[in-house]
């Protein structure tokens, strides 16, 4: 506590800490190691045995993480969860973005419209998903044979082919309101006069939106693909609502696999998984702030 | 990712600022076709809620002709009884309303004293490392985690609503302290001057100066804090370990297996979940849309 006194600096005028932030915080500090680091580094530690998450073990090395870039399963819901992400981050913003335009312009009952849309954001994934299920499951095809649609008929989440669509389209209704309050907040910023020159000059509204638009919220733009990312990478709420992973395993995703690990006896083997998630995760949100540096300016 | 938001900024204003900004020349009638376009969209929106509401006003008999849009013939709260016991929801919604209470409670008051601690020690290492330190949990998702969160949540007698709110204010916390820390940044030091001068204790200035002043970014993320911990699906279905604990979005699972023939009972059910933070947010919207963009432009 006796470190060297700034004399440029007003807030250190008595050369010590004043005891109250340490107080602050140090708490927060040591749990946060109990239950965020201590589990990281047992993960990381486990990973390099083969327990079965109880009893005796053994070291094996880098055994499982050699298994697991060959495991079929493994890669599988590897590119399932980024695929899936992939899709979901580009419709959520696509959607999101005309939306916000069309709640910023002239238009009437903005309040009412803003309130129902922002709605699937406060319900709980997995309950929104039971109702989904039973949409895709017996409305749909109800509906398809009263009209006599050759589609459709089939519930899609019964085709190991089409399931994942059902997993992309509710996380997009769930997902699309966050990106549209952050694109409205970017929206409001762009000063009237840009589009009132734009529109002199005889700019059209597509246009507008490409040249005067897009730029000037690309920070905002990549917020949104690194916050969505963020959360579709670890999707689970909404796939167990809707497939449970099925038919099959044709919709498990990565945070579903690792929870395999708690029944079937491949602890170790799926903490050598999460660590992989982890660094997977990690290495797409570095690459997007990467790009964002520079770009991101607001 | 460096945007200012001012202390002064007063939670409503935001709103009113979304107000029409953009062009005002357009007519009236082309304001209606927008509007009903956007009422249109609004539809898949409400849908899900549409189907949710006429199945569980059904009878069971009537719920099973897998009819969706029938209006009930006649309304029949048979489903809501039955759901509210095989839920036990006043257990059920109290255990869901006490993690997120204390969820909410801690959030705050944990990121807000350890951030104001960081802020205005920024200079020296201890401050600024433990900064990094928290930041670096800024990526690391719930399921990397889960293996060993659940092996040590047992073994210290913390698989209970206790642990999920430990864990949802620890995960919770590289955010907050980064919306934190920005916001008293933002706020002159030459509050605590003045107000040591008068003989303030440093706990005295931060309980009637600084954490007042912070209300706006308070608001923001207990409106995070609140919305995640009410609608968590995956950690108190990991964590706790006594069904009898349970929170309400994981007992909706029973319905998909035992009971997933009585559609006006789970549809009831989910909706009883549903209701509360619906209710709340028709009545917070002003708050919640504001303190969202707030901490999402941050």
């Amino acid at each position: 506590m006796s470190s060297v006194v700034s004399t440029t600096s007003k807030r250190r005028r008595r050369g010590r800490v004043e005891p109250m932030f340490y107080y602050f915080l140090v708490p927060a500090l040591v749990l946060f190691t109990l239950c965020i680091t201590v589990p990281a580094l047992m993960g990381i530690y486990y990973s390099f045995t083969d327990s079965i998450g109880f009893g005796e073990y053994n070291f094996v090395g880098l055994n499982n993480y050699a298994v697991l870039f060959s495991d079929p399963a493994i890669v599988k819901s590897y590119l399932f969860t980024i695929g899936v992400s992939l899709l979901t981050v580009i419709l959520v913003n696509v959607i999101a973005l005309f939306l916000a335009i069309g709640l910023t312009s002239q238009i009437k009952m903005r309040t009412a419209l803003r309130t129902i849309f922002v709605l699937p954001m406060v319900v709980s994934g997995i309950i929104i998903s039971f109702v989904f299920q039973f949409i895709f499951a017996n409305t749909v095809p109800a509906a398809a044979a009263n009209m006599h649609l050759p589609f459709l008929q089939e519930s899609i989440l019964a085709d190991p082919k089409l399931a994942w669509l059902a997993i992309v389209l509710v996380t997009t209704w769930q997902a699309v309101p966050s990106a549209m309050l952050i694109y409205i907040a970017a929206l409001v910023t762009i000063p009237n006069d840009v589009y009132e020159a734009s529109a002199l000059d005889g700019a059209h509204s597509p246009q507008q939106l490409m040249r005067i638009t897009l730029p000037m919220i690309s920070g905002y733009v990549l917020i949104n693909v690194i916050l969505g990312f963020k959360g579709f990478l670890s999707m689970y709420d909404i796939i167990v609502g809707l497939t449970n992973g099925g038919p099959g395993t044709s919709t498990r995703s990565v945070a579903m696999t690792i929870f395999t690990g708690f029944d079937t006896g491949d602890y170790a083997y799926q903490m050598a998984n999460s660590t992989i998630f982890f660094i997977i995760t990690l290495a797409i949100a570095l690459i997007q702030l990467r790009v964002s540096r520079g770009k991101a300016q607001f | 990712m460096t945007a200012q938001v001012l202390p002064e900024t007063p939670l409503q204003e935001e709103v009113k600022n979304s107000a029409p900004r953009r062009r005002i020349r357009k007519s009236t009638s082309s304001a209606w076709i927008k509007t009903l376009l956007l009422a249109l969209c609004s539809l898949t929106v409400l849908l899900p809620f549409l189907v949710a509401v006429l199945m569980a006003f059904k009878t069971t008999d009537q719920a099973i002709l897998n009819q969706a849009f029938a209006l009930p013939k006649p309304w029949s709260i048979e489903g809501f009884k039955e759901a509210w016991t095989l839920t036990n929801f006043p257990r059920t919604f109290a255990v869901s309303v006490l993690i997120t209470v204390f969820t909410v409670l801690f959030s705050v008051l944990v990121s807000a004293m350890a951030s104001y601690a960081i802020a205005r020690n920024w200079k020296r290492k201890f401050f600024r490392f433990s900064s990094y330190y928290l930041m670096a949990a800024m990526f690391l998702p719930f399921p990397v985690l889960a293996l060993s969160q659940v092996k040590l949540s047992g073994y210290v007698g913390l698989d209970n609503p206790v642990g999920v709110i430990l864990l949802h204010v620890m995960f919770g916390l590289s955010f907050n302290v980064l919306l934190f820390t920005a916001f008293i940044r933002s706020l002159p030091e030459e509050l605590e001057e003045s107000a040591r001068m008068d003989g303030a204790s440093p706990w005295r200035t931060f309980w009637t100066i600084i954490f007042p002043l912070m209300l706006p970014m308070s608001a923001t993320v207990a409106i995070f804090a609140m919305l995640s911990s009410w609608n968590d699906f995956m950690m108190p279905s990991m964590i706790i370990a006594d069904p009898s604990l349970q929170t309400l979005p994981v007992v909706q699972k029973m319905f998909q297996t035992q009971f997933s023939n009585n559609y006006n009972v789970s549809f009831a059910s989910y909706l009883l979940a549903m209701a509360p933070s619906i209710v709340a947010y028709i009545f917070t919207q002003k708050w919640v849309m504001s303190g969202l963009t707030q901490g999402a432009v941050k």
